[in-house]
C-alpha cells in the first residue's frame, strides 16, 4: 500500500501534496460511507418531502407549503383504498401458503437422500432464472382455461411463484445446519418423529424459517408483473396500483403512495431484527 | 435409582456404503456393569451403540435387554438413553426443560417433575443450574446436564458415544472419574464408546475390542493388557515390541537376527512368529547375559523414562525404565526380558515367561520391526 502510495506520490509529483496529509486519508471512508448514504437515503428524503409538499416550486430547496392534502387525495380514492386491502389480504396469504407448500420441502431436502434430489432442488431456481413475464403469460394462458384470470386465487397462485426461491432455498440450509444428534436425543427421550419436528427442529429453525419468510412476504407484496397480467383489471394490488398513479396523477401522489408501499417491508425488517437478535443468541452456543 | 438389568448382543451385523460396518457381533454386558466399546475410527463402535439405541437397523442378529428383544421398538420406546458426543442440549430450552422434556412425554405430575429434575441436577453435581441456558454453561456442565437428562428417565441402558472427546485433556480426566462414581452410584448397565484406550482402561468393568467391525477380545482392563489375545489388541492397548522371528528346529528356537528365544513345543521348522513384550518388561542387565544393545535416545516422561535401544537382532526396542537407573544416549548395555508373547497368523499362540536368550553366529538376516 505504502509501496503504491510512494509511487503514485513520484508520478503525480505535487498534484497528490494532500495524500500524505493523515487527516485526509482518515477522512476518506467517511467521505465514501456520507456518499453512499446520500445516494440511498437522499431519494427516500426527496421522497417524503413531496409526500408532504403542498407546493413545491423549482428552485427552492424546501417545499413552499407542508400539508396532507396528498394523503386525503390518496385515501379518497377508492380504488387505491381497494389495492392496498387487496395487497394486505394477499401477501400474507401467499407467504403462509408458501410456507405450508415449501417447508415440509425444505425439510426433505435437508434430511432425506432421494432421486433428483439435487435436480430437484435446482428446479426452483429456473423460475428466477429467465425472464419471468414469459413464464406468467404463459400461466395466464393456462389461468384463463382453469377460469382463475382476475380472481383472488389466481393472484395468490402466480404470487406463490416468486416466493417458492425463498421458501425452499434459506429454510432447506437452515434445517441442513440443524445437528442430527439434537433431534436423535429428542427421539431418544420418548419423543415421536412428528413431535420432535414441532417441539425441537422447527424452533430451532425458527430464526432461517423468519428471514424466509421476511423474504417470501416481501417478494408476494412487491410482485407487480405477474399481478398485472393475472388479477388486472378486477383484482389490483398496491404495486399494480403504482403504475396507474405515476402515470395519471400529480408527483406527490405517487410519493405518498411510496411511502405505503414501503411502510410493510419497514415494519417487518425491524421486527425481524428484534427476533432474530434474540434467535440467534439462543442457538448460537458451542461446545 | 434404576431397574437392574443386562443387555446381550446376538449375532449382530450391519453393512453399510461408506460408514463403518459391524460383522457378527456378539456381546453379553450384565446388570451394572460398565462395558467399553474400543477400538480406532471407523471400527463400527459408534455403530453399534446406535444399533443398541435403536438409531440404525441391524442387518441381521438380535438385541435382547433383559431377555427381551428390543428390535422392533423405534428409539422413543426403547429403555435406553443417550448421551452423544456433542450437539446435546437443546438450545432453545433451559436447563430444567432440558432434563424434564422427556418426564413430561410421560405426563407426570408438575411436582413430580420439579422433584426429579432437582434430584438429578444434584446428582451430577449442579445443584441449582436449572434456570440456566445451554449456552451459558462450559462444555463440561453441558455434558453432565446431558448425563442428566439421560438418567432422569431411569433407563435400564446407559450409552454413551464419546461423551468427553470434545473436552480438554484435564477435564476429561475429571469427567471421567466422575461418570465412574455416578455410574457406581447408580448402578445402571451402561455401554460407553471410546477411541481412547486409556479412557477405556480407567472407565470400563470389561473392554470389548473392535477392529473393522469385528470384535478382537472382550476382557477386563487388566487381562487386556496382559494377555491381549490378536495382535491387533496387543498393538492398539498400551506400548508393546514387535518383533518378527523364524522358527529353526535345529536351534530349538525363534530366531530373528543373531538372537535367538530358546522355546519348548512342536513348531514346524520356518514357522513365522512375530514377538511381543512391553517396555517395562525388558530389564538391564550386568555382564554377558542378555542381548548387547546401545541407547540411542533417553525421553524423561516424569515418572519414568522412555529409552530406546538398539539392539541387533530385536531392532529398536523401547524401554520403560524409572530414574533409578539413568541411562545416557550412545551407552552399550544388555537387555533381559522377562516376559514375552507370541503370535502366529495375527492371534496368540503362547505366552513365555522369563525366556531364554541366546546370541547366535550371524547366520540369519530377518527384518526386524518394532513398534510402540
Amino acid at each position: 500500500m505504502t509501496a503504491v502510495a510512494s509511487a503514485l506520490r513520484e508520478r503525480a509529483g505535487g498534484l497528490l501534496w494532500f495524500w500524505s496529509i493523515g487527516a485526509f486519508r482518515r477522512t476518506l471512508p467517511w467521505l465514501f460511507l456520507a456518499a453512499l448514504a446520500v445516494f440511498i437515503l437522499g431519494p427516500l428524503l426527496s421522497l417524503i418531502l413531496w409526500a408532504f409538499a403542498g407546493q413545491w416550486f423549482y428552485p427552492a430547496l424546501l417545499p413552499d407549503e407542508f400539508s396532507l392534502k396528498w394523503w386525503s387525495v390518496v385515501f379518497g380514492n377508492r380504488s387505491v383504498v381497494a389495492s392496498i386491502k387487496n395487497s394486505l389480504v394477499t401477501a400474507p396469504v401467499v407467504t403462509l401458503l408458501s410456507a405450508v407448500i415449501c417447508l415440509p420441502a425444505a425439510y426433505a431436502f435437508a434430511r432425506f437422500q432421494f432421486p433428483a434430489r439435487r435436480a430437484l432442488l435446482l428446479s426452483f431456481l429456473t423460475a428466477n432464472s429467465f425472464p419471468k413475464i414469459g413464464l406468467y403469460i404463459s400461466i395466464a394462458t393456462l389461468f384463463y382455461r382453469l377460469h382463475l384470470m382476475t380472481t383472488y386465487w389466481g393472484v395468490v397462485l402466480i404470487q406463490l411463484v416468486g416466493t417458492l426461491l425463498f421458501m425452499i432455498w434459506i429454510p432447506a440450509g437452515t434445517f441442513r445446519g440443524i445437528n442430527r444428534s439434537l433431534e436423535e436425543a429428542a427421539r431418544d427421550v420418548g419423543a415421536s418423529g412428528l413431535r420432535t419436528f414441532f417441539q425441537i427442529t422447527l424452533p430451532i429453525a425458527m430464526p432461517g424459517l423468519l428471514v424466509a419468510g421476511l423474504f417470501a412476504f416481501l417478494a408476494a407484496f412487491d410482485e407487480a408483473q405477474g399481478t398485472l397480467i393475472v388479477g388486472s383489471p378486477n383484482y389490483i394490488t398496491m404495486p399494480v396500483m403504482m403504475y396507474t398513479l405515476v402515470l395519471n396523477y400529480p408527483q406527490p401522489v405517487g410519493a405518498v403512495f411510496s411511502i405505503l408501499l414501503t411502510l410493510p417491508s419497514l415494519v417487518l425488517l425491524l421486527l425481524a431484527q428484534r427476533l432474530l437478535r434474540q434467535g440467534y443468541l439462543a442457538a448460537g452456543y458451542t461446545l | 435409582m434404576a431397574d437392574m438389568a443386562d443387555l446381550r448382543l446376538v449375532h449382530l451385523s450391519k453393512q453399510f456404503a461408506a460408514a463403518a460396518a459391524v460383522h457378527d457381533f456378539s456381546l453379553d454386558v450384565s446388570e451394572g456393569e460398565l462395558m467399553c466399546l474400543l477400538g480406532p475410527s471407523g471400527c463400527g463402535k459408534t455403530t453399534t451403540l446406535r444399533m443398541i439405541g435403536g438409531f440404525i437397523t441391524p442387518d441381521a442378529g438380535d438385541i435382547l435387554i433383559d431377555g427381551t428383544s428390543v428390535l422392533r421398538q423405534p428409539p422413543e420406546r426403547r429403555p435406553t438413553a443417550m448421551v452423544f458426543q456433542r450437539f446435546n442440549l437443546w438450545p432453545h430450552m433451559t436447563v430444567t426443560d432440558n432434563i424434564a422434556f422427556g418426564l413430561r412425554l410421560r405426563r407426570l405430575s408438575t411436582s413430580t417433575i420439579e422433584r426429579k429434575v432437582t434430584e438429578t441436577l444434584a446428582l451430577v453435581g449442579l445443584p441449582g443450574a436449572g434456570g440456566k441456558w445451554p449456552h451459558q454453561l462450559s462444555g463440561g456442565e453441558q455434558q453432565r446436564v446431558a448425563v442428566a437428562r439421560a438418567l432422569v428417565l431411569e433407563p435400564k441402558i446407559l450409552l454413551l458415544d464419546e461423551p468427553f472427546s470434545n473436552l480438554d485433556a484435564r477435564l476429561r480426566v475429571r469427567m471421567r472419574e466422575e461418570l465412574k462414581t455416578l455410574q457406581r452410584q447408580v448402578g445402571i448397565t451402561t455401554v460407553f464408546v471410546t477411541h481412547d484406550q486409556e479412557e477405556a482402561l480407567t472407565l470400563a468393568d470389561r473392554i470389548a475390542v473392535m477392529n473393522k467391525g469385528v470384535v478382537q477380545q472382550v476382557d477386563t482392563p487388566s487381562a487386556l493388557y496382559r494377555r491381549p489375545q490378536a495382535l491387533f489388541v496387543a498393538d492398539f492397548i498400551g506400548a508393546m515390541n514387535f518383533v518378527q522371528t523364524q522358527y529353526s528346529r535345529a536351534r530349538g528356537a525363534f530366531v530373528s537376527g543373531g538372537v535367538g528365544v530358546a522355546a519348548s513345543g512342536n513348531w514346524t521348522d520356518g514357522q513365522a512368529v512375530t514377538m511381543a513384550f512391553r517396555p517395562e518388561d525388558v530389564m538391564f542387565v550386568e555382564g554377558d547375559s542378555g542381548v548387547p544393545g546401545q541407547v540411542r535416545r533417553v525421553v524423561n516422561l516424569g515418572h519414568y523414562l522412555e529409552i530406546t535401544v538398539d539392539c541387533p537382532g530385536l531392532g529398536a526396542i523401547k524401554v520403560f525404565a524409572d530414574g533409578q537407573h539413568p541411562a545416557t544416549d550412545g551407552q552399550r548395555l544388555s537387555v533381559f526380558l522377562r516376559r514375552i508373547l507370541l503370535y502366529a497368523d495375527g492371534t496368540s499362540v503362547t505366552e513365555i515367561d522369563t525366556p531364554r536368550l541366546s546370541r547366535l553366529p550371524p547366520a540369519d538376516t530377518l527384518q526386524n520391526s518394532a513398534t510402540a
